[in-house]
């Protein structure tokens, strides 16, 4: 395989892994302060029909991309209503906040269907852009690829340095512990179950708008659960969600470049088994090898927080 | 692998069902209350692909017949068990006819069926009757000839992409149409086939076209339901083909034509049927002579003469001196497996698992 068939498939590679790192880093912190919220489908997939009825309607797609920020944001509130204030279950909850969101967007959209939009455009850097080969793997995307790295990296740079991301973590490890050192446990779950939802909203927005850049129904197509998968495939760390994100959608791009380039002799099925065979084997070997300890769910994960006074 | 699929064994049942069906109209319980039919989707209502063709046909069944007809339809719903609860729950909430619209309802639909004897059901793309279990699907395959031929004509490279669903008959059946009729005008043409194994999914049918054009495929032909290859197709400036819904919005100058799906017509006959209590059992494969499909206007890239030439593709079809599958017919290996001028019966064209020469997968 030369360079030039390899790098289209890194570009695909990159359009695939993006909305996985987008809702997987969103849906980190929030897991990071005790809170699982399985609703990252149906924030995605409000996100997209927003982005896309806001792009439309307006003309720019960065104002596409606010609104569906703040559709997951605004998603998320019901979320956080719900689980943090009235202390409903949160496994529960987001599965009710997933099928809402299928329901609600695909109520939203169905003037869209068969609308098509401009792709969201590329970011030319003078330059660095036309620097053959690097150029168009590294300099060559639109904004939402950029972002998702960038989000990461503040997101690893918030909980490993930031003392608001002590205090973050702080919640999730120990919620009464954090309470009583006269922290308030209940906004900060609040806010990170906010950048979930507006992390979220970002990805469904880059679905609609970028990689296929159309509205039609349910076209996450798993996508959020993938993420949420990733997650815990990371063990909660943010550059591993950054490299799973990757190896996931590269896994999945490979073997359909395997299968066009023809003759290699395995089974298609065996090949779409691929990406799922990868996380069996990357969590097997993650939590039985010498790094078993570091295997590390928040302790208060998916925990209520009933304070006890 | 392909499960190799006998369908006459089937037709034999099917056949002797239709003598216990005479009782149509004695489970209704008056003229006034209108005939409740039910549809279950694979996929939701919005795909702009197959499932919209389903729902279209809903709507021609309601706008046609009005206050008698009630319909209901639940989408988005996995082939196997949750099929049949779904069914399950369609025929106790009093539907009396019910379309199971996806090839992975059938034995969900033959389970729930044997249980509501008096319920008509109605299976879409299967091969296993009862006697209140009828079938009907469409001859995709004659649209795929056309469309073998424009692709074939239009080629530069030689190499036609085919992003394909899940391993069954019918989508066996469809690449090799498409492959016949290319290799008829390009005689070296290859059809390069990705699967995806979902009949949904806009990413990563998007992510198969870009493979598949990475590899030198210059036109992207699809049996998924999303309109995301063509788009890719038309973003990166090469040619394709829509599929279930006239997709040229999403690919104004990609789209050579698409093979839009019919069912309207069929709903209608079937629902009058129950209503005037003659429903049958029965196994109806309908094509373009029929209208069960139809071939939505060409593209601007179709050039005046290729539309000639199509056209009496389609004219021959539709009147018969034209069978798609019509020998001599290699597979892969290079072996004869339709003799010269004869014509693949229907019931190995619905057992179909193995690819004609020119096909690479």
């Amino acid at each position: 395989m030369n360079i030039d068939t390899l790098l289209p498939m890194l570009l695909t590679v990159i359009a695939a892994a993006t909305p996985l790192l987008l809702a997987a880093i969103g849906e980190l912190v929030t897991e990071k302060s005790g809170v699982l919220n399985l609703g990252v489908e149906g924030m995605m997939l409000v996100g997209a029909v927003i982005a896309f009825a806001v792009t439309v309607g307006t003309g720019s797609a960065i104002l596409g991309i606010i609104a569906a920020a703040f559709a997951g944001i605004a998603l998320s509130l019901v979320f956080g209503l719900l689980t943090l204030t009235l202390m409903a279950n949160q496994v529960a909850t987001g599965l009710a906040l997933t099928i809402f969101g299928i329901g609600v967007s695909s109520l939203i959209g169905s003037s869209y269907i068969g609308t098509p939009v401009e792709k969201l455009a590329v970011l030319h850097i003078p330059g660095l852009s036309d620097i053959p080969v690097l150029g168009p793997l590294l300099f060559g995307h639109d904004i939402l690829v950029y972002a998702s790295v960038a989000i990461t990296v503040l997101v690893a740079w918030f909980l490993k340095s930031s003392r608001a991301g002590l205090i973050l973590r702080a919640v999730g490890e120990s919620d009464l512990s954090a309470h009583s050192i006269g922290y308030d446990v209940i906004k900060v779950r609040y806010l990170a179950v906010m950048f979930g939802g507006l992390c979220s909203g970002i990805a469904g927005a880059y679905l609609s708008l970028s990689y296929t850049p159309m509205w039609v129904e349910g076209m996450t197509a798993g996508r959020g659960w993938i993420a949420l998968a990733l997650v815990a495939f990371a063990s909660w760390r943010p550059w591993r969600v950054l490299g799973g994100a990757y190896i996931f959608g590269g896994v999945t791009i490979l073997q359909l470049y395997l299968q066009g380039a023809g003759g290699i002799g395995i089974p298609a099925q065996v090949m779409n088994m691929l990406p799922y065979l990868a996380t069996i084997i990357v969590l097997t070997v993650i939590s039985a090898g010498p790094w078993r300890g570091r295997l590390d769910a928040p302790a208060c994960l998916g925990k209520p927080f009933r304070p006890a006074s | 692998m392909i499960r190799p699929i006998d369908r006459r064994t089937f037709i034999v049942g099917g056949a002797a069902a239709g003598l216990t069906l005479a009782s149509g109209a004695l489970h209704r319980a008056s003229a006034a209350d209108p005939l409740k039919i039910g549809f279950i989707y694979v996929g939701p209502v919005g795909d702009f692909g197959w499932t919209h063709g389903h729902d279209l046909g809903r709507k021609a069944v309601e706008a046609k017949f009005g206050d008698l007809v009630k319909t209901t339809y639940v989408e988005n719903v996995a082939e196997g068990p949750d099929a049949e609860r779904v069914i399950r729950k369609l025929a106790t909430d009093g539907n009396k006819l019910i379309f199971t619209t996806s090839f992975g309802y059938m034995e969900p639909t033959l389970k729930v069926a044997k249980a509501f004897p008096k319920v008509f059901f109605e299976h879409a793309t299967g091969f296993k009757t009862a006697p209140n279990v009828a079938v009907y699907n469409s001859r995709f395959y004659e649209g795929r000839a056309v469309v073998g031929h424009l692709a074939g004509s239009l080629t530069k490279t030689g190499k036609i992409g085919y992003i394909a669903s899940v391993p069954i008959p019918e989508v066996v059946m469809g690449i090799n149409a498409t492959a016949i009729w290319a290799r008829k005008v390009r005689p070296d043409a290859e059809v390069k086939v990705v699967w995806i194994n979902s009949w949904y999914d806009p990413g990563k049918e998007g992510d198969a076209a870009k493979a598949l054009i990475d590899q030198g495929v210059d036109i992207i032909t699809q049996h998924t339901d999303s309109p995301a290859p063509l788009q890719i197709a038309e973003q990166r400036g090469v040619l394709g083909v829509g599929q279930a819904s006239d997709m040229k919005s999403f690919a104004p100058k990609a789209q050579l034509t698409a093979i839009v799906d019919e069912w309207g017509p069929y709903y209608i006959e079937r629902a009058q049927a129950a209503l005037d209590g003659t429903w049958k059992t029965s196994d109806t494969w309908h094509g373009l002579k029929e209208g069960f499909l139809s071939l939505a206007p060409y593209g601007d890239a179709v050039p005046a003469e290729l539309r000639a030439s199509a056209d009496a593709i389609k004219a021959g079809i539709i009147d018969g001196s034209i069978h798609p599958f019509t020998g001599p017919i290699k597979d892969q290996k290079g072996e004869v497996k339709v003799a010269d001028g004869a014509k693949l019966a229907d019931g190995d064209l619905l057992g179909m698992n193995w690819y004609v020469e020119g096909v690479s997968a």
